[in-house]
């Protein structure tokens, strides 16, 4: 009997277990998945949840429901991977032994990166929304908020969800829109980016959006630390930003029991093939999602697309063929720009986010890279898709994996 | 787009970029600095030197991997380059300029 073993139980874990459960050879192979946590959270969801548009038991469930039936699920802390003997300690001190690893740990917020953001003030005046805990004590922040200067903040790049922290800063104008004191609140967008919009396309197609919210923008912005005490955030070219309310993004780094197993790059993200998805100092191990040092989108979509490909190269590897080189980046976002309405992006590697359909060409009915009320509703229909399709490896039918280039109006990235 | 620069013929982007690194040298590096009213100093070509290391291990750029390098500090590499310190050394090291997303 061979031990395939997934470490993570999140978005990518969970949807590799569902696919492979039914791929691999049962009297051959033993799957194992291994999480510490009990609860899964529909991460797409801590968006809303700060602005009452979803209530906490729409974003969590219990990650037990979608592990399939014959996978062993071990909940458990994991201490350390050790490549050279093909084995997993966990905190209990049990071993699994392992003929194939599969890493989806994921990434994670780290705040006390940045000196003075988890000080006295964390979650008081200043939050995340990258956490269940960050999003809902900010919903019961702006709940009671009388208003003043909100900054909508990154630390540093890459973090999951690129352009989440810009949505945050759409809903917010229509949030204190509709309770009527939108003159009480300043919002400004603070971007390490030389512009909210770093894609030339995206940029000239939606800069748009931000006069007629009017969201001001502090861009090239490199944070050194946060002042608490003075409610202001300082750059290393000393440049200064004050705020009553710091809606941050701090740095994003991979689990550290990636760092302490010694395989990850400066952000403890893993070094793997961004075509294969095979790391790249272990042939039996393989890594999905925001755990790896992928070019690509830490997102949701990216690793589904990515889990599909990943499941057809075990298959290969397990019969001894050659990986085939296949992911191309895909990334399909929507973009929530307030008001019941959003926009669509389709991009990869090489292909800017572009105008067209989607799903169909020419048809649609969603439309790529233009504000939309449908697009609005494909993202409020994701959250069903998500729970009931996409993690348990469901395929969401006319969406492919790799990028189709029909009904888009393309343009390459020049370098 | 061609340009002419230290007596060299180079191929540069829209912002300036140069297009081939076969095309740069140190003459070239020191005229681009100078276009950017920057004098290259020891520190400055030590700074160069790290940035076209990471280019040809494919490693991506960024200002925590400066920290990091143990090289300069952050303070310091923003007086060195003001103004935007990774855009502007890359761009005088004869590399592209460091991607980002959306």
């Amino acid at each position: 009997m061979k031990n395939l073993l997934i470490l993570g139980a999140g978005t990518s874990g969970t949807m590799m277990a569902n696919h492979l459960s039914s791929k691999i050879l049962k009297k051959d192979w033993t799957i194992t998945i291994v999480d510490q946590f009990k609860t899964h959270y529909y991460q797409p969801g801590f968006l809303f949840l700060p602005f009452d548009i979803y209530t906490t038991s729409q974003v969590k469930k219990k990650g037990k429901k979608f592990i399939p039936k014959g996978v062993n699920y071990l909940q458990e802390k994991i201490e350390l991977i050790i490549p050279e003997e093909n084995k997993v300690t966990l905190e209990s001190g049990t071993e699994l032994a392992f003929d194939i690893l599969i890493i989806a740990t994921g990434t994670k917020i780290a705040p006390e990166e940045i000196e003075g953001m988890k000080g006295p003030k964390w979650h008081k005046n200043i939050f995340d929304f990258y956490t269940y805990e960050g999003a809902k004590n900010l919903r019961d922040k702006l709940r009671e908020w009388e208003g003043g200067k909100l900054v909508v903040h990154i630390s540093e790049m890459p973090i999951k969800c690129p352009v989440a922290p810009l949505e945050f800063a759409f809903l917010a104008d229509s949030y204190f829109r509709n309770k009527g004191m939108r003159d009480k609140v300043d919002i400004t967008f603070v971007t390490p980016l030389a512009g909210a919009f770093t894609k030339p396309k995206a940029t000239e197609a939606l800069h748009y959006l931000l006069e007629e919210k009017g969201i001001k923008e502090v861009t090239d912005f490199n944070i050194e630390r946060v002042d608490y005490e003075n409610n202001k955030i300082i750059d290393y070219a000393d440049t200064e930003v004050e705020y009553d309310l710091l809606v941050t993004v701090p740095t994003n780094m991979g689990d550290a029991l990636i760092e302490r197993s010694g395989l990850g790059d400066d952000l403890n993200y893993i070094p793997t093939n961004k075509a294969t998805l095979q790391t790249l100092n272990h042939e039996n191990i393989f890594a999905i999602g925001d755990a790896t040092n992928l070019p690509a989108s830490k997102a949701g979509s990216v690793a589904h697309f990515e889990a599909e490909i990943l499941t057809d190269n075990i298959l290969r590897y397990i019969n001894g063929e050659a990986l085939k080189e296949e992911f191309d980046g895909h990334a399909n976002c929507f973009i929530e720009t307030g008001n019941g309405k959003a926009l669509l992006i389709d991009f990869n590697y090489t292909h800017e986010p572009v105008e067209g359909t989607f799903p169909f060409p020419g048809i649609g009915p969603l439309n790529l890279l233009k504000e939309s009320r449908m697009n609005h509703m494909g993202k409020m229909a994701f959250r069903w898709i998500y729970w009931n399709m996409l993690i348990k490896g469901v395929h969401i039918p006319f969406v492919s994996a790799t990028m189709s280039e029909k009904g888009k109006h393309f343009e390459e990235i020049k370098q | 787009m061609k340009k002419v620069i230290a007596q060299t013929e180079i191929d540069v982007n829209e912002e300036g970029y140069l297009l081939d690194f076969s095309q740069w040298n140190k003459e070239v590096g020191t005229a681009l600095a100078a276009e950017q009213g920057i004098e290259l100093s020891d520190k400055h070509w030590e700074v160069i030197d790290y940035i076209h290391e990471k280019f040809k291990n494919e490693e991506a750029l960024s200002v925590r991997g400066i920290k990091k390098s143990g090289v300069i500090d952050i303070k310091e590499f923003y007086s060195l380059f003001p103004g935007g310190p990774l855009k502007v050394s890359t761009l005088i090291a004869g590399i592209p300029k460091p991607k980002s997303c959306i």
